[in-house]
């Protein structure tokens, strides 16, 4: 299939990486079911099972207009991270991390059972900032998780709070029809409408036009 | 409309390599699907059972995968178009009825579709099912992308069918887990009747008995068959080669393996010099044209994931066709070049094409690569693998734990394949000691309750899932009732086949395709050989513990403990909060208690964390599930827990 989207970079590789349990294969069908619909070529890569029990998870998004991709980035490749967890997106960039990568990160921390047991430390957000700005080009910080309890009443909703707010940043084409078009598929029509508040909520985030 | 049911020709959609295969299946007009769950196969037969009403469809999850095969089977002899669906630890399990169906011959296209798990991302082995495909001789096909995994299983049917034999479709990983872009065929429209003939001559395969006597004659007449998939194979569309007429190397692959070698070739720029072969028919090769493509250079690395299967087998070939073809250098596994386990990835195929063509090749510049390493290990604290917030598990293993500490005897548990098997870890309070094949936890205790003979006096534990309590865990179980063994099963009973994604099992009232079906009462079946058995909620840890010490302390016989309580995960919990969770800041005394923060130190649930700016622990209400069970650990009664208005 030919299309005429351009892409910024072709093809486009996104890491979308949380804990498990967070959602995050979900996100990435998500996306990826909204770029497919735009007639790109999407490969996602992931694994659940085992890595799913409190464990860190990635889904790698290999985005290109002209043909597909495997479903596992190589190394330094990423041109965006977003991260539903802020520690999972400085582990994502010692490995596929380069100078010019982008991360959208949320910054609720989910705290693994190594620190809750006191073995190991976890960083403030304002070192987590610090660590993630000097790694990356750009970079957004949301407090998704958060103000979907306080506001949604449910964490989820975070989610589609960062998808609104990863199409705010322009990187890639996920217009909010698309997003409708794609839920609209499974859920029925006040979840729609729920989904699209959050998703508008996530876009205000980061100064994108609800 | 659902996804697999779009009829439109040359529809585009994203599919899971998973629901790739299930479309395949379905554009072959199959008719019954079996399997067991296993990750990362699960998949195909829950997106079949999905459709089994739009379309007519048998499918179930079987009792094992041994079990799973023959149910196929029974469709094939029916004349019906049948799918077995597996991991390559079930292909283990169906092994025995695996090779006498080889033997025997199909009649209904059938194909056995096992999903490897390369680097063991959810699996404690990397177990290969290829090699049976040479074993047991029958073809075998290894789709290199998305769109194959379709039209591959499709083909395949039709093989089966050209020549009366069971063929084995596989996938990994990376494929049955991956989604990719989809392009659909048609359904077909047909209703396929089933019959089973019988009375024809003995030795006539599609009307005689089924089996794989007489075996000269059977055994040769399978060779045939494969002698015309091999012939099939020559001209099959899905063996393919993108490159240069002579390229200065030659990358054969399949599998996963193809996306990694053309992303490598890509990331190198190498299209002019690098030439990919990418096999789909991996057994038996097709010898003309191996013949073909060996010809055109003499340096080749081969590209695969797990054993050298496919590098072994070119080598056989290229060594009969040495005389046409001359001296080969090869690299692969072999000599080191591909590592010789764990899976691949792009970046290691580009490893050797650097070697071998030696190029200039820096993923990532080096000062950014040293301080991102450095500030990964520093701002990424580490994530072991733990029992999810709410899972009955903990709470089981929690009570098993301190009943063997207090009883003193050293006791141990062996244990097997689910999600229990992490409490060979620090969230299962590292209870399990032996780890092995599913149901081999009983097994094994029945073994160790005969060492009292050579003097061991240690309690004997088995913990089983509920789902594999059946799937292997009678047998064992009979054996250590009928040889008297002193041993204690823990039936860790939480509704459903939870790690695989909650797939009915035969303790429930409902199977795979939603209808209601006979439960198998676990409690039952354990009476039934004379055990003593009691039932118990892990989530009341006193009757839990009382248990457990009157059975362990009980010297002669097989007992029972089934700890009822439903996964976290299982959708009648799944986002519904029993209790509100809360730790009293006034009442936990933090750092200066003497317990020395033993709720998140030893307990360690995702949901109760520690705050370390107050000092104190804390629920995590984002993650916590309010099971209730940590208010029983606080020495200071600082977890207090309020029920949820339904």
């Amino acid at each position: 299939m030919t299309n005429q989207i351009e892409l910024k970079t072709d093809p486009y590789n996104l890491i979308i990486t949380g804990v498990g349990g967070q959602g995050n294969v979900l996100a990435s069908r998500m996306i990826g079911n909204m770029l497919s619909g735009k007639g790109l070529f999407v490969t996602i890569g992931e694994t659940f099972g085992a890595s799913q029990r409190g464990g860190s998870v990635m889904s790698h998004l290999r985005i290109s207009a002209k043909s597909s991709y495997s479903p596992q980035i190589a190394k330094g490749q990423a041109h965006m991270i977003v991260a539903m967890e802020p520690t999972e997106a400085i582990r994502v960039m010692a490995t596929y991390g380069n100078p010019d990568v982008a991360v959208l990160c949320n910054t609720r921390p989910i705290q693994s059972v190594g620190v809750i047991a006191g073995e190991v430390n976890y960083p403030s957000l304002d070192e987590i900032r610090q660590m993630v700005n000097e790694l990356s080009a750009s970079s957004w910080f949301i407090n998704a998780t958060d103000t979907a309890m306080e506001e949604m009443g449910n964490p989820i909703f975070g989610n589609i709070m960062l998808l609104g707010a990863l199409a705010a940043t322009g990187e890639l084409p996920l217009p909010r029809d698309e997003f409708e078009s794609v839920i609209s598929r499974d859920m029925s029509a006040d979840k729609v409408e729920t989904n699209l508040k959050a998703y508008d909520m996530g876009m205000e985030m980061i100064g994108g036009a609800a | 409309m659902k996804t697999l049911l779009d009829d439109n020709k040359g529809a585009r959609h994203l599919l899971m390599g998973n629901q790739a295969i299930a479309r395949g299946a379905l554009e072959a007009g199959v008719s019954v699907a079996a399997g067991y769950p296993g990750t990362p196969s699960s998949e195909i037969i829950e997106n079949l059972a999905d459709i089994s009403k739009d379309r007519n469809l048998y499918v179930e999850w079987s009792t094992n995968e041994k079990v799973a095969m023959e149910v196929a089977a029974a469709a094939s002899y029916s004349e019906l178009r049948s799918m077995c669906v597996l991991k390559q630890n079930g292909v283990n399990v169906a092994s025995d009825f695996f090779l006498h169906l080889a033997g025997a011959g199909t009649r209904g296209g059938m194909l056995v579709v096992p999903c490897d798990d390369p680097g063991a991302l959810s699996s404690i082995n990397e177990g290969e099912s290829r090699h049976f495909a040479r074993q047991l001789e029958i073809p075998l096909l290894e789709p290199g992308d998305f769109q194959e995994a379709k039209d591959i299983t499709k083909w395949a049917f039709e093989l089966s069918e050209a020549i009366n034999s069971v063929v084995m479709v596989r996938s990994v990983t990376r494929l049955s887990h991956g989604s990719g872009n989809v392009t659909y065929g048609t359904l077909p429209q047909d209703k396929p009747e089933a019959r089973f003939k019988h009375d024809g001559f003995i030795l006539d395969e599609k009307e005689g008995i089924v089996t794989s006597a007489p075996v000269a004659y059977k055994h040769a007449l399978q060779q045939q068959k494969l002698k015309v998939a091999t012939e099939m194979f020559e001209i099959a569309p899905f063996n393919t080669y993108t490159g240069p007429e002579k390229p200065e190397l030659l990358i054969i692959t399949c599998s996963a393996c193809n996306l990694y070698s053309k992303e490598a070739i890509e990331i190198l720029g190498l299209e002019d010099r690098v030439g990919l072969l990418k096999m789909a028919t991996t057994w038996p090769l097709p010898p003309k044209f191996m013949e073909k493509y060996l010809s055109i250079c003499d340096n080749i690395l081969i590209v695969e994931e797990v054993i050298p299967f496919l590098e072994e087998n070119i080598k056989i070939l290229a060594a009969e066709l040495a005389p046409k073809i001359g001296v080969k250098n090869f690299h692969g596994k072999r000599d080191g070049m591909i590592p010789s386990v764990g899976e691949l990835n792009p970046d290691l195929v580009i490893d050797p094409l650097v070697k071998l063509l030696g190029l200039e090749y820096n993923a990532i510049d080096t000062a950014y690569a040293e301080k991102a390493t450095q500030t990964a290990f520093f701002g990424a604290p580490n994530r072991d693998m733990t029992f999810c917030p709410g899972c009955p598990h903990r709470a089981s293993f929690w009570s098993i734990n301190q009943v063997l500490t207090m009883d003193g005897r050293e006791g141990f548990v062996c244990g097997d394949i689910g999600c229990y098997s992490m409490a060979t870890m620090p969230t299962g309070f590292s209870t399990v000691k032996t780890m092995h094949a599913m149901g081999s936890g009983t097994g094994i205790a029945s073994g160790f309750g005969q060492m009292e003979q050579f003097g061991m006096d240690q309690p004997v534990l088995a913990v089983s899932g509920d789902s594999t309590f059946f799937h292997s865990v009678i047998p064992a179980l009979i054996n250590a009732a009928h040889h008297q063994s002193d041993i204690t099963l823990v039936v860790l009973d939480n509704s459903g086949t939870a790690m695989t994604g909650f797939q009915p099992h035969p303790g429930l009232k409902v199977d795979a395709q939603g209808d209601e079906a006979i439960s198998i009462d676990i409690k039952a079946v354990c009476e039934s050989l004379g055990a003593e058995v009691r039932e118990c909620d892990p989530f009341d840890f006193d009757t839990t513990q009382q248990h457990l010490f009157e059975l362990i302390e009980k010297k002669a016989g097989l007992k029972v403990l089934i700890m009822k309580q439903a996964c976290a995960l299982s959708p009648q919990k799944k986002g519904f909060k029993m209790f509100d969770m809360l730790v009293d800041d006034n009442k936990c005394l933090g750092e200066s208690c003497g317990c020395d923060r033993f709720c998140t130190r030893i307990f360690r649930c995702p949901g109760l964390i520690w705050n370390k700016e107050k000092g104190k622990s804390q629920i995590d209400e984002a993650i916590c599930t309010g099971c209730g069970i940590c208010t029983a650990i606080c020495p200071e009664q600082a977890i207090s827990k309020t029920e949820v208005a339904a």
